[in-house]
């Protein structure tokens, strides 16, 4: 079987023998619709180096609870074994030296979910043997690519209990398993890879929707009701927490029992993998953030992109690499954030906690689009 | 004390021994007589009427301002500017000692070397097709070459004249001077005229007359089956196209776009570095300060981020022109590169891994015939009127090649190892929640 990329080489190649044969005068014309294709961009942006500048960029709330912080995420890698495809072994290995290089180093680095593409035991333990190269400690979420395989076996082995909750600096977390599906395999008598293989294909109706499950909600809840509801919540889970477009599980069916327990609370923000994309919603008091890809980026679904989301733009066909990045979220003092998409190839993009908590009326990021294309 | 001294001996020897102050004075130029004998040998036919062959007539009018229509009085003024070392301030570096008619209408040295032996930090580019890009320098930092040509003059590293005044000054100096800037542009000679005179006069400089166009022409001679799967390859596995495009839009194969292909990662940290190039920016942000950043220190590998200041424009340098290579080596933005097997041993292993590589630049797995074949194509994007010229320097970089390919790894190349294993750091904290 011929890969997509052979057969675009070959397809190439044989216009390009065609186009030998041209007269000079036929060149011309199939290449004359180029013209005017290169252009000069002078995009002068002067702050967008600093990566973050924690002293300025720390709010000053005297009423705060929280003691301004930072945490850096690398999300959705997707590793098949190297030999099959050593692009997204590379990208996570890009990540790793991104947020390693970091001065000073994020309190931890948060991983999003689907480290691996079929949850094949090699491509876990490849992808946790990456991550033992970042320096500062790492919080670990599961996503459906790591899971369905064996359900979570030997996600769990490696890495620990699929949720749990943690205090930092004055900020509870709670990290979520949130690509619960309803037993669609037993039924069907599918085998493990059959089973892991529906869930990871979009548009696939053989597949139940993600949830989070009447069981979780209510280790949710339990986890949650000694908590005070101005304490600051940050919640982790790999689908959002909201529904964007079911065919392809941008979506987690019972969004709203989760979300009626985080409503008490005064600050929320829920961050989440999945969408590999540039994503920003807020609904009451919660604020959502996506997560970029090590992998690729994908396109914004054909419906439900929430209206907050200033919209990443079409990433390059050459550059495997662009529209895919790692990204850092900075916690002010009154729990909410400021969510760096640090994407690779193109200037950061910064969705600050004054333009989710303006409804998007100020501070609106930068689209981040390519300079030239 | 030493240097002034130093300075002084050569001022003298100036006036006191001719043959010793011509060799010490044009820091390995050819003398000026004897290039412009050499230009008029290759048979210029640009007119300042008629677009040059191989040049679409919308791209040749896109490409000369407004405000610097081409007349014959232009051209011959800029000629004669681009030729006088009076412009510098010691009186020994003209245009044309760094984009030297003999060699290249480049220096074929690393970095260039302007007043009193001083290097600057990069490559020169060739004046040859210069027309056609739409930014000009390295990092973009002028916007044509009007603007181009008014920063070398001043900058103290290249030809060293205070200011443009001073410029002005030793041209009205000349009556000839001061008749043809009447002529040419009907009033007394300024700074910026004299940039646009330059500019004119390097508009004339195109020269796409290369087997391959002959091929594309229909001319299936002219390219060897070698350097045909070269072409194959520069459009299809070796990737080069991509950045590299070569139609009618853009004859010259440059995408005028910025790219960070890892050259000077190899000895540059650019995180610290572009902390750097923002206080020295912040304090002084003129052309001028520019101009002298990037040939002056090390905030010259940043390239393009010193002019737009954007994270992903961190190490990225414009892709250059893929026209007339054999005769304008050494390659990249520093010189690093000697042969053309080097750019491709560069290229082949997948650049060099850094934090702002361009995500385009992927190992390529060509193996050392297919690269020969790339290299071969490559040189016949050379003007037939440079042959001779090429196929003497091709020669010393086979040479050269036969024993030195330093850039080679075929590990990274074949993707036994990728760009960032190579990097990573020793293993650290436990992964574990």
């Amino acid at each position: 079987m011929k890969s997509i990329e052979t057969k675009y080489m070959e397809e190439r190649e044989r216009t390009l023998r065609g186009l030998a044969g041209l007269s000079r005068r036929d060149f011309l014309k199939v290449s004359t619709a180029a013209v005017g294709a290169t252009a000069l961009h002078g995009v002068f942006n002067p702050h967008s180096f600093q990566p973050v500048d924690v002293a300025s960029a720390a709010t000053v709330d005297p009423a705060g609870k929280v003691e301004p912080f930072r945490f850096a995420y690398i999300s959705d890698s997707h590793l098949y074994s190297k030999d099959l495809n050593d692009r997204f072994v590379n990208g996570l290995m890009r990540a790793v030296d991104d947020v390693n290089a970091l001065d000073p180093q994020p309190d931890f680095v948060f991983y999003g979910g689907d480290l691996a593409q079929l949850g094949q035991p090699q491509e876990l333990e490849l992808g946790a043997q990456i991550l033992k190269n970042l320096k500062a400690p790492v919080r670990m979420m599961v996503g459906e690519h790591d899971w369905y395989l064996d359900l979570g076996e030997k996600w769990r082995s490696l890495f620990g209990d699929d949720r749990y909750t943690f205090e930092h600096k004055g900020v509870q977390f709670v990290t979520l398993n949130s690509v619960i599906e309803e037993d669609f395999w037993t039924e069907r008598n599918l085998s493990p890879m059959e089973r892991m293989k529906t869930v990871a294909g979009l548009d696939n109706h053989g597949q139940r929707p993600f949830t989070v499950g009447a069981e979780q909600r209510a280790w949710l809840a339990q986890q949650l009701e000694k908590v005070p509801s101005d304490k600051p919540l940050i919640v982790f889970s790999h689908s959002p927490l909201y529904k964007i477009y079911k065919n392809w599980n941008f979506w987690t069916d019972d969004a709203e029992e989760v979300q009626a327990i985080l409503k008490r609370f005064a600050n929320v923000v829920v961050i989440h993998g999945h969408t590999h994309q540039v994503l920003t919603n807020r609904i009451g008091n919660i604020h959502f953030h996506g997560l970029l890809s090590t992998a690729w980026p994908w396109p914004y679904a054909p419906q439900g992109l929430p209206p907050l989301t200033v919209q990443m733009g079409r990433p390059d066909p050459f550059n495997p690499n662009d529209g895919c990045g790692d990204g850092m979220v900075q916690v002010h003092a009154d729990g909410l954030v400021d969510k760096v998409y640090a994407l690779w190839n193109r200037n950061p993009v910064t969705v600050s906690r004054r333009y989710t908590l303006s409804g998007g009326k100020e501070d609106r990021p930068a689209a981040p689009l390519l300079a030239s294309f | 004390m030493a240097f002034a001294l130093l300075l002084a001996g050569l001022a003298i020897a100036a006036s006191s021994t001719p043959a010793r102050a011509q060799e010490a004075a044009t820091h390995g130029a050819l003398a000026m007589d004897q290039q412009i004998a050499r230009l008029e040998a290759l048979g210029i036919t640009t007119t300042a009427t008629d677009p040059p062959a191989g040049v679409v007539g919308a791209i040749w009018q896109a490409s000369i301002p407004a405000d610097n229509a081409m007349t014959p009085e232009r051209i011959a003024l800029g000629r004669k500017l681009y030729f006088d070392a009076r412009l510098s301030a010691d009186g020994t570096v003209a245009c044309a000692t760094c984009h030297d008619v003999s060699r290249g209408f480049t220096d074929q040295r690393p970095v260039s070397e302007g007043i009193a032996g001083k290097l600057g930090r990069r490559n020169a580019p060739t004046t040859l097709n210069a027309m056609l890009l739409t930014s000009q320098f390295w990092d973009g930092r002028a916007a044509d070459l009007e603007a181009q040509a008014k920063l070398p003059i001043v900058n103290p590293v290249e030809m060293g004249m205070p200011d443009g005044d001073a410029v002005v000054k030793v041209v009205v100096a000349d009556p000839e001077y001061v008749a043809m800037f009447q002529q040419a542009y009907g009033r007394a000679p300024s700074y910026d005229d004299i940039g646009r005179a330059i500019a004119t006069f390097e508009r004339t400089l195109v020269f796409l007359d290369a087997p391959f166009d002959r091929f594309m022409a229909g001319d299936v001679n002219a390219l060897s089956g070698e350097a045909q799967r070269g072409m194959a390859l520069y459009n299809g596995k070796a990737r080069c196209v991509t950045c590299h495009p070569l139609n009618a839009a853009n004859p010259i194969g440059s995408d005028n776009r910025f790219h960070n292909i890892g050259v000077s990662a190899r000895h540059q940290d650019f995180g610290s570095l572009a902390k750097q190039a923002l206080t020295a920016l912040a304090a002084d942000s003129s052309e001028e300060q520019l101009d002298r950043l990037a040939l002056e220190t090390d905030m010259s590998e940043l390239g393009r981020f010193m002019v737009t200041k954007r994270r992903d424009d961190i190490g990225s340098f414009k892709t250059p022109q893929v026209r007339n290579l054999t005769i304008s080596a050494p390659y990249m933005h520093d010189g690093s590169m000697q042969t053309l097997w080097d750019v491709m041993d560069h290229y082949n292993r997948g650049g060099e891994a850094n934090l702002f590589l361009d995500g385009g630049i992927e190992p390529l797995a060509l193996t050392d015939t297919e690269i020969d074949e790339v290299v071969t194509f490559m040189v016949a994007l050379t003007d037939v009127r440079f042959a001779k010229e090429g196929e003497t320097a091709m020669a010393a970089q086979r040479t050269l090649a036969a024993t030195k390919r330093p850039f080679k790894d075929e590990a990274l190349a074949m993707r036994r190892v990728l760009p960032f294993e190579s990097k990573s750091a020793a293993a650290g904290q436990e992964v574990r929640p």
